[in-house]
């Protein structure tokens, strides 16, 4: 090593989840800071997303949960003092930091050495026009195009090579702003949105290249200047879909042996150039027909992609990354999957990964589906099979949507021109579109021409719609053994299996049990069986021998993943996953983990002792338990995915740590749920159930409006909904009828109490329990509780509400006799205290709670799981308040799927979360609310223009329409709004017309928008909301988040608000605070 | 069709015939490549070995067997897990009568040919043994298949190409088409030809080829080649070649346990510190212990076992790699080796 290391080093995360940064770099910088912890440096890390195993005391010795902000980290800098800077495992946002640091000379002044990749490569990857005019130094070809600031231009260049042209945004996520267009008009917008989604006002014009190969190679490069490739990867839907949203496989399909060496030595090449230290990824475009090619892009920090080809290849590319960039050589590096190579081995699979995006339309059926140049995915699975069919069957079972094959009904419903379209214009459904143009038996060459996919891959898509068709028509008598070895062999399910042959699942396992077969498992070794591996990470197939070891002695026990990334069931999931292993291995228990998220920590090698990476369904959980001959299965940590396995995992027999389907059926079940509460006595929200529209219409005579709706058995409030008069109720019900699957009926009808929500998370063994904080949310009942800002420790409960909450969550637990775990939902209005729902397993809230009251809930409640009492090592009963105030914050990805209305709603929108600390509540609520808004608030001073848009008020607002006047704010508002406002309450508006709004908006008109969902306004608030966010004002859609605007604008300013390190560690000492 | 690829030991591995339902007996090799199947099958290095491909589908890469029709496939049998029937990989084989089976658990091949180092076996239509007597890896059998028959001449890039006279000992085209492209003029000879015979050919610079089996096969001939150094003219061994030169400047050679077969093998350039990828495919190396410090360097080694890959005569205008001719990390020592080719072309002109 040339320089010397330094000891302490500031790592920047990524921050709260949002479509295009998500779990990935969880994984990655947790890698990496303990990467530099092993080589005894000091690592001090900022990251305000509390739901990451990066921020637990055993990543970093120093945490900040601070805005990820030039000012706040310059401060940290300045009181920690590093002299090293890690800014390439923090995504977009760690990079465009780092540059700004440089930039504003922070680092120069205290003396802090970037390190890895330097400064100045990251400038050419971001900055179109220096990338292109690199990538001409070297003679090697990019995409015709032209850096340009103003639509004029970009109109002109357009003119010059001809429509169709792509518009990318400099500096943005996930390629948001971006998009393709086809004419002067289309250009005219695309080029506008891109312009306002560039923090620096820049777009780059390029030739048109849909329809050729994406292909990405993961690079990494030393200071020796070696370089390789970790992986290479081709997307399955050509160059128009954006890779975060296209099907991938790892390694290359279809690329011949002349184009991946010659493409592997143009990578080489370019990260030569680069001086790139650590990893890289590169994308390209390869002509189908002639081989051409064009470098697309450059990434020089580790990636989505780079997690992926991580899990894909099972070479840690973020440690490997971090190491490199404190000076190691790859060569001297061991890679910790062999134990026995070195990292300067270029991984060999001997299977093929394939990776699906998982979308969030379910939730948003008004959303706009439809895929290109920006990302809307939330998150992905991944799969590993022997052959592609395998993957892909996978694949489709991971994601979690109760799919198992290719041909599905609900598109046989479609016309062949729905159809065509559906080829042309790909959205989310493509795969199972295509699989329905085969079964109609549309011509390989037509799909080809309708979706540019490589004929390679539709025929495989083709072979597995051929063997569907096989396996409905036969009966289960005639289905022969070699039939059906054929079919497992490439990937069916049994439950798939079971459908076509009208049979029970389990007479499928019991059928193969008889002719002796069982899956095979394989391990992913980087070296395809070269050397002997020994991280113990395996995938299954039903090809050849099983090569995993057998158990050896002792107590083993399955910990449930959750899957994909979704709004409702993100990361804080994984958080508990991970926990839970971590705590199996404390209590000498060996934890064997199955999860299929390549984004995410619990999916590391080095996490659990056994990793399998399968599909979170009973048939495949059940396959590894049975390998593994564990003694039980921990269900709480992996959310409703987990959860809904639990009575098939059951019936099959295995043992259920802690819970049991009868009990979370008795929570689940409206009817014997309200029954248990009447036994206990606690009062819960009159309810009724409906199947049909009739039902419903009923129920709403009894109950009164306005009434809350929701399907049953749900994540994350899916189809939840508050209706205030009939007409509302018959047009929900109409769009459950439509859209909802069998398990999610009886509909629940709800009084809707608008009260203030409360929650409690406890750790019980059904006798004794801890509560570690009460938590309260700051908008009134009808928020979902993920998307609501929430104050830890609850200050606004009395002593008696506090005392009851309570007191009721310690009736239920006892009453439920359930063990780990739970979660409880209360709303209070007045003394009356209701219960508004129970989940016996871990919530979203665990990690925040964890990580504010320093007490580690998950590994205490897989201790009462294993058995142990609570008693014998916890504290009991209501633990007092942290020392310091803590919030939590909702962080939306709106902005990234047009269409879909941004107002806060029963129905969770939020994909991440951030904390906030402070010595004041004021303080905490500053950092956090201006993220829940991407990006910063204007001041509660003159100068700034509220618009207000809420016709239908109910009585507070004059209120604070009045104090807002007297601090100078001028309030706008809509025509009705105005009415309302102006002549019945006099508070002086000026009125903006609906004709007049887009112009307004443009001009940079409003400051600040207000516009509920239920403020009256109907489909022009919708539309005023859309314009919003197309426009980047914020956007406030519930009074109060509002008040909290008000009252932390004028409490000061938040640059004066300090810094506090969530904990440190001194001396192997954890210190809160 | 049934087939079984039996191993001398007994072992069993049941699957389908591919190719020509021919029986022919051969050592069981492993390669972790995952594209470039015909480049594997075709590479004449691979002239009596059984190879086993790691990567599960084969035949995906669909276009590079266009036009491979040229090439022959040279392995004595192939054995995969999964194929691509479309691609026609089966029929290519059946019409070069070349055997094969497929749906077998490679990973279980590997594991096995891993443990027990070299290991022979046979692709067969029953489960049994039924080989007689096995190849021998050192015999001239396999040069002797792979060599050209007779003399070629290959067309010259330009009228002052340099002359390159390739002494071949099975090469593929992919080397002879590298050579064109470094704008090099190349006779390629049969291996057996006599020392005097390419002395008269007046070459600029002397290459030897890579090829296969174990190099000691070839010691009966080491003596006229010695006799053709002595020219010192600029001489690069690949491959074989370079084991070959390795044995008669006084080095030995020996078997790797298992053999570097693939195309993700990190090579150190002993200089500059520098790791390359390169793609290789040989089952013996030079044994480092055997080199005299006085007249080697050892300019490459292999960073997962410390392996010679490159070496660098101190006193003859020599040098050899082990890795295959067209790998950027060969680009260096070609250059050099041309260097000297032209340099010395020069001396003599003014000389």
């Amino acid at each position: 090593m040339v320089e010397p290391v330094p000891k302490c080093v500031l790592v920047i995360g990524s921050g709260p989840i949002v479509i295009g940064q998500a779990a990935e770099f969880d994984y990655s910088g947790t890698q990496a800071c303990l990467a530099l912890k092993e080589e005894e440096i000091r690592v001090i890390l900022v990251n305000n997303n509390p739901a990451t195993i990066m921020t637990d005391p055993e990543t970093a010795d120093v945490v900040y949960s601070e805005p990820l902000t030039v000012d706040s980290l310059t401060r940290i800098i300045e009181k920690e003092r590093p002299k090293g800077l890690l800014a390439t495992v923090g995504g977009q946002t760690g990079l465009n930091l780092a540059v700004q640091l440089q930039e504003q000379g922070v680092l120069d002044r205290f003396g802090v050495k970037l390190l890895g990749t330097p400064v100045e490569t990251i400038r050419q990857g971001e900055d179109r026009q220096a990338f292109r005019e690199m990538m001409k130094r070297i003679g090697e070809p990019v995409t015709k195009g032209k850096t340009v600031s103003t639509t004029e231009e970009a109109l002109h260049f357009a003119e010059s090579i001809g429509y169709p042209v792509m518009i990318r945004p400099a500096y943005t996520l996930g390629g948001f702003g971006g998009g393709t267009a086809g004419n002067e008009a289309e250009l005219t917008r695309v080029a506008r949105q891109g312009l306002a989604a560039s923090p620096i006002g820049q777009i780059l014009v390029e030739e048109n290249i849909r329809g050729w190969k994406e292909i990405e190679y993961e690079m990494m490069r030393d200071s020796a200047d070696t370089c390789i490739a970790v992986c290479n990867m081709e997307n399955i839907d050509p160059v128009g879909v954006h890779t975060g949203d296209s099907l991938v496989t790892a390694p290359t399909q279809t690329l011949t042996d002349g184009q991946c060496r010659l493409l592997h030595s143009v990578a080489c090449k370019v990260i030569r150039e680069l001086q790139v230290i650590g990893g890289c990824n590169i994308q390209f475009a390869v002509h189908p027909d002639t081989g051409d090619y064009r470098i697309i892009e450059v990434n020089p920090r580790v990636s989505r992609s780079s997690a992926l080809a991580s899990k894909a290849t099972g070479y840690p590319i973020a440690r490997l990354a971090a190491k490199v960039s404190i000076g190691y050589r790859l060569d001297e590096c061991l890679n910790p999957v062999t134990g026995h190579t070195f990292a300067s081995f270029e991984p060999a699979l001997d299977y093929v990964a394939v990776k699906l995006p998982c979308w969030p339309f379910n939730k948003f059926p008004d959303g706009d589906r439809s895929l290109g140049t920006r990302m809307k995915a939330t998150g992905e699975v991944m799969a590993l099979g022997r052959n592609l069919e395998t993957a892909l069957y996978k694949g489709i079972r991971s994601l979690d949507q109760n799919r198992d094959t290719l041909l599905q009904p609900e598109f046989g419903k479609w016309s062949d021109g729905e159809l065509e379209k559906g080829l042309t214009q790909p959205d989310d459904r493509r795969l199972f579109v295509l699989a329905e143009a085969f079964r109609r038996g549309w011509k390989l060459e037509d799909l080809h021409r309708l979706t540019a996919i490589h004929p390679w891959f539709l025929r495989r898509i083709r072979d597995m719609v051929a063997l569907e068709n096989e396996m409905a028509s036969l009966s289960w008598e005639d289905l022969s053994d070699d039939q059906l070895m054929h079919a497992k062999e490439k990937g069916v399910a049994d439950s798939a299996l079971a459908g076509w042959l009208s049979v029970d699942e389990g007479k499928i396992r019991e059928r193969l049990h008889r002719i002796g077969r069982h899956p095979s498992y394989k391990w992913v070794d980087t070296c395809a069986g070269e050397f002997e591996a020994e991280s113990p990470y395996f995938y299954s197939s039903w090809q050849g021998d099983d090569e995993v070891p057998s158990p050896k002695e002792g107590r083993r026990v399955l910990v449930l993943g959750a899957g994909p990334i979704r709004i409702g069931q993100g990361i804080e999931f994984d958080y508990c996953s991970v926990h839970g292993a971590k705590s199996l291995k404390k209590q000498g228990v060996t934890s064997v983990v199955v999860n299929n998220n390549p984004e995410t920590v619990s999916t590391d090698y080095a996490i659990a002792d056994r990793l399998y990476f399968e599909p979170l369904t009973v048939e495949d959980v059940l396959r590894v338990a049975e390998k593994e001959q564990v003694d039980g299965v921990l269900v709480q940590y992996g959310g409703q995915t987990a959860v809904q396995l639990v009575r098939g995992l059951e019936e099959a027999g295995l043992s259920i740590l802690g819970t049991s389907a009868d009990i979370i059926d008795s929570v689940e079940d409206r009817r014997r749920f309200y029954s248990l509460l009447r036994e206990l006595e606690i009062p819960h929200i009159p309810g009724m159930t409906a199947n049909t529209l009739q039902e419903a219409l009923q129920a709403a005579d009894q109950l009164g409006y306005p009434l809350l709706l929701r399907p049953s058995y749900v994540i994350g409030g899916q189809g939840m909904q508050v209706v205030r008069k009939q007409e509302q109720l018959e047009a929900a019900m109409t769009r459950y009828l439509r859209s909802l699957p069998e398990q999610a009926y009886p509909i629940l009808l709800d009084r809707f109490v608008e009260g203030m929500e409360v929650e409690v998370d406890a750790v019980t063994d059904g006798k004794d329990l801890l509560i570690p904080t009460v938590v309260q949310h700051v908008e009134r009942a009808g928020v979902h509780s993920g998307d609501s800002l929430s104050i830890l420790a609850a200050p606004h409960l009395s002593e008696k509400q506090r005392e009851t909450v309570v007191e009721f969550t310690g009736r239920i637990a006892r009453a439920l006799s359930h063990a780990g775990l739970i979660n409880i939902q209360f709303v209070v209005e007045g003394e009356t205290v209701y219960v508004l729902e129970v989940n016996p397993r871990a919530s979203r809230t665990i990690p925040v709670i964890s990580k504010v009251t320093g007490l580690p809930l998950v590994e205490w409640a897989t201790r009462v799981q294993l058995g142990e009492s609570l008693a014998s090592f916890a504290p009991l009963g209501l633990q007092p308040a942290p020392p310091r105030w803590a919030v939590k914050g909702p962080v939306f990805s709106t902005p990234k799927l047009p269409g879909v209305d941004p107002a806060l709603g029963p129905e969770m929108r939020s994909t991440g979360e951030v904390l906030g600390l402070g010595g004041t509540l004021e303080e905490a609520m500053a950092k956090v609310l201006p993220l829940a808004f991407n990006g910063p608030l204007p001041p509660v001073t003159a100068g700034t223009r509220l618009f207000l848009s809420i016709s239908d008020d109910s009585g507070e607002t004059g209120e604070w329409a009045s104090l807002l006047i007297r601090q100078g704010i001028r309030l706008f508002a809509t025509p009705r709004t105005a009415e309302v406002l102006g002549k019945r309450r006099q508070v002086p508006v000026e009125t903006v017309t609906p004709d007049r709004w887009e112009d307004w908006f443009r001009q940079g008109g409003p400051s600040l928008l207000f516009s509920p969902a239920t403020g009256g306004e109907g489909q022009e608030g919708f539309r005023l909301r859309q314009m919003a966010l197309e426009w980047e004002v914020p956007c406030f859609t519930s009074p109060d988040t509002l008040q909290w605007w008000i009252r932390i604008g004028r409490a000061g300013k938040p640059k004066d608000v300090p810094v506090i390190p969530l904990y440190r560690t001194k001396e192997k000492e954890v210190v809160w605070g | 069709m049934r087939a079984y690829l039996v191993f001398e030991d007994g072992e069993v591995f049941p699957g389908t015939w591919i190719g020509t339902p021919r029986e022919v007996p051969g050592e069981v090799v492993f390669t972790t490549g995952m594209t470039g199947f015909p480049g594997v099958m075709t590479d004449p290095a691979h002239a009596g070995q059984i190879v086993t491909f790691t990567y599960p589908l084969i035949g995906n890469c669909g276009p590079a067997l266009e036009g491979v029709d040229q090439d022959l496939p040279r392995c004595a049998g192939v054995v995969v897990s999964g194929l691509c029937e479309e691609e026609g990989v089966g029929d290519w084989l059946d019409r070069h009568g070349v055997p094969g089976i497929t749906g077998v658990d490679t990973r279980k091949v590997v594991r096995k040919v891993r443990k027990s180092g070299a290991i022979r076996g046979m692709i067969s239509s029953t489960p049994t043994l039924r080989v007689k007597t096995w190849p021998a890896n050192c015999s001239l059998q396999w040069v002797t298949e792979t060599t050209v028959q007779d003399r070629i001449q290959l067309p010259a890039p330009s009228p002052e190409a340099p002359h390159l006279v390739l002494i071949d000992l099975g090469t593929d085209t992919s080397t002879l088409e590298h050579l064109r492209r470094q704008g090099c003029r190349v006779t390629v000879v049969p291996f057996s030809t006599p020392p005097g015979e390419i002395k008269q050919l007046a070459p600029e610079g002397l290459l030897f080829s890579g090829g296969p089996g174990d190099p000691k096969a070839l010691l009966p001939f080491l003596k006229g080649w010695q006799a053709l150094l002595l020219h010192r003219i600029p001489t690069l061994g690949v491959g074989l070649g370079h084991q070959v030169l390795a044995l008669a400047c006084g080095a030995d050679t020996e078997r790797l346990a298992c053999g570097h077969r693939g195309n993700n093998h990190p090579v150190k350039e002993t200089e500059t510190g520098r790791v390359w990828i390169t793609s290789q495919n040989h089952g013996y190396t030079v044994t480092a212990s055997s080199l005299n410090p006085a007249h080697w360097v050892v300019t490459h080694r292999h960073v997962q076992d410390g392996s010679v890959e490159g070496l660098a005569h101190c006193l003859q205008p020599l040098s050899s790699i082990q890795f295959h001719l067209d790998n950027p990390a060969a680009e260096g020592v070609f250059l050099r080796f041309l260097h000297q080719v032209k340099a010395k072309t020069e001396v003599e002109i003014h000389g």
